[in-house]
Parts: C-alpha cells; sequence; structure tokens
C-alpha cells in the first residue's frame, strides 16, 4: 500500500510524519537531532530510505547526516570509522571547502557586504540539498556563502563546482536578510547535464553542461529596490519550481513578483496577476497538473506575515495569473506566521497532497490539492524546510 | 589519559555517555594534540570544535583548563600536570550566547 512520509527541517530538530495513502492518520517520529537547527532533508529519488540532513549549529558549525532506513537511524557520512595509526581523521563529510586552486577553481573573490563593501566568502551552512535523480550516492549542497558542492560518496566528501561562484559576478552578489544563501537546487529530468539554482541575492542560474559553467538567468525580472531594477544580478529569487513533464518551464517566487518562463529561463514574465500580495517565500506545482500552482502570499518584506492575519494558499490552475484563495481549514484570523522558501511540497498520489509549514511550528496538509487543509503537525519548532517521499 | 569534557550536543554528536571522554595523547600534551586525539577518536567531530583547514576555534567555542581560559593560548603551549596527568578534565565549552 503506497504511504507518505513528510520531511520536517526545523529550528530545534528535525521530524518525519508518516501515514498510509489515505493521509488522514498521521505518525510524528522524532525530534531528531534535538536541539539543532534542521534546515533542509530530502530522501533519494532512487532509494527513498536513502536520506539526507543539513544541521547547523551556530556554536558547532555545520553537520552533514545520512540515514539509509527512511530516517529510523542516522550517521555521519564517514565520521564513524576510526582511522588507522598516522591516518588523519576522516570525518569530512561536513568539510565545504570553496575550490580556489588555480588549475580547477577560482581565486576566491569577494561579493557584496550588506554596506556595499566587498567581503570575503566564508562558509557558514549548507541550505539545500539536492539527491541525483539517477544515483542515490550523488547529491548536491546548495550554502551559505553562496556555492554549489557536489558529492559522489553519499555525501563523505564535498567538491566545489567552481564554475558558479567563478562565473565573474560574485562581486555583485550580496546577502539578502537570511544570507547570501544557495537555497533552490533544480536537476532537469530530462537532461542530466541541465540544472538550475537561486541565489539570494544574486538571481537564477542555468548549467548546461553538468554544472562546469553556469549563465545568469534573470532577464525580465525586475526589482525595484535595486539600482538597476533590470540588472542582470542582484535580484532576491525567493524559490523555483518545475514539474519535470514541462522541464522548460519554470516558476519562480521572488522577493515581490511571481514570474514563469516557458524557455528554461532565458526570459521571465510576471504571473502575479490577482494575488492580494505577490511577495512570499514558497511556490510549488501539483504533481499531475502542470500548469497549477501554488504560492502562500506574505503581506509585505518588512512584515513577513500574512495579509490581514489569514493563512491562505493561493492556486492558479492557469499557469499563473488567475489565483484563487484555498482557505479551508487553514486559520483566518489573527494568523500571523510566515512560510519559508523550502517549506512546501507535495505527494504525488492522486489527488495530489500538498504540505507546507510554518514559523509557528504547524504543519498543514491537503489531500486533495488545496482544496480542503487539516494541521498534521501543531506545535513543532519554528519550520524552516518540508520535503515529502510518496512512497509505493 | 586526558580527561575531556564535552557540550551536551558533541556528546550527542559522538554518540558518548557521561560529560568526558578519556584520550590516550601522543607526546606533550597541548590544546593542538588534545584536539588532534579527540578528532581521530570521534571523527564526527571534525569541524565542530575547530576550523577543518585553519584549525583555528570555532568562534562560539571555549576551552577552560584548571578554571582559567585557555581560549586564546597558542596551540602549542604545554597544559598544566594536572589536565596531561588527568587529575582535571579539559573543558570544551559552548559560549553562552542565547538561542
Amino acid at each position: 500500500m503506497s504511504g507518505v512520509r513528510v520531511l520536517i527541517g526545523t529550528r530545534k530538530g528535525a521530524f518525519i510524519l508518516e501515514s498510509d495513502g489515505k493521509r488522514q492518520n498521521w505518525t510524528i517520529h522524532g525530534p531528531h537531532f534535538a536541539g539543532w537547527e534542521m534546515y533542509h532533508l530530502k530522501g533519494s529519488p532512487v532509494d527513498p530510505n536513502r536520506i539526507y540532513a543539513s544541521q547547523t549549529s551556530g556554536w558547532f558549525g555545520q553537520i552533514l547526516q545520512r540515514s539509509s532506513d527512511g530516517g529510523k537511524t542516522w550517521e555521519t557520512p564517514g565520521g564513524e570509522a576510526m582511522p588507522k595509526p598516522g591516518e588523519m581523521p576522516s570525518g569530512a563529510s561536513n568539510k565545504f571547502v570553496y575550490d580556489t586552486s588555480a588549475e580547477s577553481g577560482k581565486p576566491l573573490t569577494t561579493h557584496q557586504w550588506y554596506d556595499g563593501t566587498q567581503h570575503p566568502w566564508e562558509f557558514k551552512r549548507v541550505w539545500h540539498l539536492e539527491p541525483s535523480l539517477t544515483d542515490p550516492d550523488t547529491v548536491y549542497a546548495g550554502i551559505e556563502d553562496a556555492a554549489i558542492f557536489k558529492s559522489a560518496d553519499g555525501a563523505k566528501s564535498w567538491q566545489e563546482l567552481p564554475g558558479l561562484r567563478g562565473h565573474g559576478t560574485g562581486p555583485k552578489w550580496q546577502p539578502g536578510a537570511g544570507g547570501m544563501c544557495l537555497h533552490t537546487i533544480i536537476l532537469d529530468p530530462s537532461n542530466s547535464k541541465r540544472m538550475y539554482i537561486a541565489i539570494s541575492a544574486a538571481g537564477a542560474f542555468r548549467t548546461d553542461d553538468g554544472g562546469a559553467s553556469w549563465k545568469p538567468i534573470n532577464k525580465g525580472l525586475v526589482s525595484e529596490y535595486i539600482p538597476d531594477k533590470t540588472a542582470e544580478i542582484g535580484h532576491c529569487v525567493h524559490h523555483v519550481a518545475m514539474h519535470g513533464s514541462r522541464p522548460n518551464t519554470l516558476f519562480m517566487q521572488k522577493h515581490w513578483d511571481v514570474m514563469r518562463s516557458d524557455n528554461a529561463g532565458d526570459e521571465w514574465h510576471e504571473v502575479s496577476g490577482n494575488l492580494p500580495t505577490d511577495f512570499g517565500f514558497v511556490i510549488d506545482v501539483h504533481a499531475h497538473e502542470p500548469e497549477t500552482v501554488y504560492v502562500v502570499p506574505i503581506k509585505s518584506d518588512s512584515h513577513h506575515f500574512p495579509l490581514d492575519g489569514k493563512l491562505q494558499v493561493y492556486r492558479s490552475r492557469t499557469g499563473g495569473n488567475e489565483w484563487e484563495p484555498l482557505t479551508k481549514g487553514l486559520p483566518q484570523q489573527d494568523c500571523y506566521v510566515n512560510v519559508l522558501r523550502d517549506a512546501m511540497a507535495v505527494d504525488s498520489l492522486d489527488k495530489c497532497g500538498v504540505y507546507f509549514g510554518t514559523t509557528g511550528g504547524q504543519v498543514y496538509a491537503s489531500s486533495d490539492a488545496g482544496d480542503n487543509w487539516a494541521p498534521i503537525a501543531e506545535h513543532l519548532p519554528a519550520v524552516l524546510s518540508v520535503e515529502v517521499q510518496t512512497l509505493k | 589519559m586526558i580527561r575531556v569534557a564535552l557540550p551536551a550536543h558533541l556528546r550527542t554528536l559522538a554518540k558518548v555517555d557521561g560529560s568526558e571522554v578519556k584520550l590516550e595523547v601522543a607526546g606533550p600534551a597541548t590544546l593542538r594534540s588534545v584536539l588532534d586525539a579527540l578528532e581521530a577518536r570521534y571523527p564526527m567531530l571534525c569541524g565542530t570544535v575547530r576550523d577543518h583547514v585553519t584549525l583555528e576555534r570555532r568562534p562560539f567555542v571555549r576551552f577552560f583548563v584548571c578554571s582559567e581560559d585557555w581560549s586564546h593560548e597558542s596551540p602549542d603551549a604545554p597544559l598544566p600536570e594536572a589536565v596531561a596527568s588527568g587529575v582535571e578534565p579539559f573543558f570544551v565549552v559552548g559560549a553562552i550566547a542565547g538561542g
């Protein structure tokens, strides 16, 4: 029988929620890694029991965790084995070192700091983990300060894909309020050489050669808060989503504006339409309907809570522009939570399930594509990320 | 035998019971040799106390020895005999910083 596993990263640990295919009764497991910030957990599409997790702490830095049994037990990859006499410790799963070699990398440059001065690149944490579509031991990491790393040994070791940071526009990249993070990685299921990433606040980039080189794909984005509002670099992209059956169509929740591209990011146009506010963080696409898109409008960048205290998901069945509020089962008064960029996901059951988590610690689920909602967890720490595995 | 007292999160990460771990340290007992031995015995702690590459102490981690702050001592300074002999523990402490 089919089932669903929801992977929740929070400010104070990770939680795993499980249900059968009816999605009515949920069991909560956790907290895993209690007390640590869990920025992101994601399972391998080819081996659902293989799950990667980013565990961080202001005190003790970055930890990478890996499960091979669906989240029941965890290990720091390569960190369990005692080295032989004379060998160096093998705990390198949390070692993210920018590639500054003249041969393969670029000399470590600077990026723009909040005050406009230049600032050196400094590793802080892993925001997003994206397992390969074909190999459970291959996984990509989006980090702060923004760069993309790859592991081909199950997260035991990591190497930067330096072509992104070496693109040459780095001195124009700048941190958003949450830091200069690479928060979105999308793998094209139809083209193993093509990936998309997004950085706050630099914009979106695409590679067509497996990560060796990258191009900015920000044409059509308009950001009033930067000196040149249509600049190639500097846009605060909050999240990007794609439906696997239409890999050239992308949907973006920018700082302000909901955007769409139908040519793999070469050009974007706004599809905010009748949204009551087009600021927000999450965006996702229905599992079976590539023109059905979900966002959670947030009042503004200075408020970071829903409009009028009403938590509403908006759904477009037309690929944008025409949006309908989805409110059944969601709080419609006195609600002042936020929904962060990686905190929405869908399952692939029929009907499509939609899930999102809030900074108030609630996780809401809809088992009918958004028509009706119910909390499946209500008192967790602030939710940072939500991912869903549909289990066959 | 050197006793190292670890903060709770690192004990959990290293999967050890009790507040201390006991380490055999090769050569003179210094900050560097104790941390080398700690990371060799518990590889999952690499990068959590000091930087992987620079080996500098992480900003919110402090070292205390015999009631004194050793956070800013040279990594090669000899530790007091009381620590080297295991009478007193070497403390790795997470700085008090809210959260």
